[in-house]
């Protein structure tokens, strides 16, 4: 049986991350590839990074960053922010990572993901959704870290996408994000269950009971939280061995 | 130590292969060339995307489809293919329109089927291995040996469709996904994963180690 999966996201801004100070497992906390190590041994089912870096000279150090993780961690990577070209593309698989994260280039042009998928295949495609509420089951979607409105509906959008050849959405709810209420379930319920491809759900995780509602009510194939994990308030084992209890499988841990 | 050629037909992440293999102690040649795949102890034949433009990046190298058959079918050297490296090794795919593979192994590859059409397709994530036991394998197979220690293997898929040999003998384990998904083929000196033991944490890395000691 397919296990749900659960994903660390590290914020990573110049080469460092930007959140999770209090891990004193770690010599260098702010190291992206120490983090990643240890999620790596902890049995994380996937990592995603998310290059938050503002100015356009220092975008080639999240290369370095993939290059050195991807020596060390043999799990699946996720690389997102700032993704235009598919030479950006070429350069994040080459540094070794599995899957790259489109979200603003593919509202600017939904072709782009159709180029991207034809050229390196489904699979490392996803696209990000960021999407807000504008009413009873009604989301729109937004770029800029939500600041800006690109006039979509994101369930059509999302179709749009799968049918473009998205290998996966990782959908945020930019309303819940940081809020640690918990996963928007209507929102990440209307799109798993409109679309074929799988969706990760993301923003609003406080709680481990929130992880178990991203996947049994909302229909999501992976679940990714930040600050949980990051702030050390529960391990990968403890969020494991608390989805497995509630009834959602997972991957158990090798001892 | 064993030297190994993964070949580069300009298809997938052969960074994170070469890593895993490299971590396992091998001496590892990323090459397009067929001189030096030809020259290598063990051959490795990765590949993401679809069946028939993977199959048309092998013929595109002069030389290779020759080099990689005298070294893995004639000369017996060990073989590995992942993913759709391990899909060529049929007679056919069906991806794309009907294409012809290496004829390795007979068999074909053809969509996944869930039954269950609540599953998402692309079958993406981790699954748990279930062993077969083969005839052609009745000790058990070398590089399958100890994947599962004290809770079971579970390992990264990422495909849409998978290898469907002819016959059942080449079967080597499978996993769940709304029916029977084939995770493993292999015989003789050949062996096929559908899922990417580099990105398989310790189960991958064991079966990558056991296929650096395997002796067919």
């Amino acid at each position: 049986m397919l296990k749900a999966r659960i994903i660390p996201c590290l914020d990573v801004k110049n080469g460092r991350v930007v959140k999770g100070v209090n891990f004193v497992a770690l010599r260098d906390a702010g190291d992206p590839v120490e983090q990643a190590r240890l999620y790596d041994s902890q049995g994380a089912d996937e990592l995603c990074f998310l290059d938050i870096t503002a100015s356009h000279e220092d975008r080639d150090i999240i290369f370095d960053v993939v290059n050195r993780t991807a020596e060390e961690c043999f799990m699946p990577l996720t690389v997102g922010g700032g993704v235009r070209t598919l030479d950006d593309i070429r350069k994040l698989l080459l540094a070794g990572a599995d899957k790259v994260s489109i979200n603003t280039a593919a509202v600017d042009n939904p072709s782009f993901v159709r180029e991207a998928a034809n050229k390196f295949g489904s699979q490392c495609i996803v696209v990000a959704v960021d999407a807000k509420n504008e009413g009873p089951g009604k989301w729109g979607i937004y770029t800029h870290g939500g600041r800006k409105s690109a006039g979509l509906d994101a369930i059509a959008w999302a179709k749009q996408m799968a049918a473009f050849g998205a290998g996966e959405i990782l959908l945020t709810s930019m309303d819940r994000d940081g809020t640690k209420s918990g996963f928007d379930i209507d929102l990440t319920r209307s799109i798993s269950d409109a679309i074929t491809i799988p969706v990760v759900a993301s923003g609003g995780v406080g709680t481990l009971d929130h992880m178990v509602e991203g996947v049994r009510d909302g229909h999501a194939s992976a679940v990714l939280a930040a600050s949980i994990f990051h702030f050390g308030e529960f391990s990968i084992a403890e969020t494991k061995a608390y989805m497995a209890a509630a009834g959602v499988p997972v991957r158990p841990l090798v001892p | 130590m064993s030297r190994v050629a993964i070949i580069d037909y300009g298809s997938g992440n052969l960074r994170s292969a070469a890593k895993a293999f490299e971590r396992c102690g091998a001496n590892v040649v990323v090459t397009a060339d067929p001189g030096e795949a030809s020259a290598a102890d063990r051959i490795v034949l990765p590949g993401v995307g679809a069946f028939a433009d993977c199959r048309d990046g092998l013929a595109a190298l002069p030389g290779m489809v020759e080099a990689l058959t005298r070294s893995v079918i004639e000369d017996g050297k060990p073989f590995l293919g992942i993913c759709v490296g391990m899909q060529l090794m049929a007679t056919f795919g069906l991806e794309h329109g009907r294409t012809q593979g290496l004829g390795w192994i007979d068999g074909e590859v053809r969509a996944i089927a869930p039954s269950d059409t609540a599953l998402k397709v692309p079958h993406m994530g981790w699954n748990e291995l279930s062993f077969v036991d083969s005839p052609a394998f009745a000790n058990g197979h070398d590089v399958l040996q100890d994947l599962n220690k004290s809770v079971a293997p579970h390992a990264y898929f990422v495909h849409s469709f998978h290898f469907q040999p002819d016959d059942g003998a080449h079967l080597l384990a499978k996993a769940d996904y709304g029916g029977d998904i084939v995770a493993i083929i292999g015989r003789d000196n050949l062996i096929g994963t559908q899922f990417h033991p580099e990105k398989s944490q310790a189960v991958g890395l064991k079966f990558i180690e056991n296929f650096l000691a395997w002796r067919p």
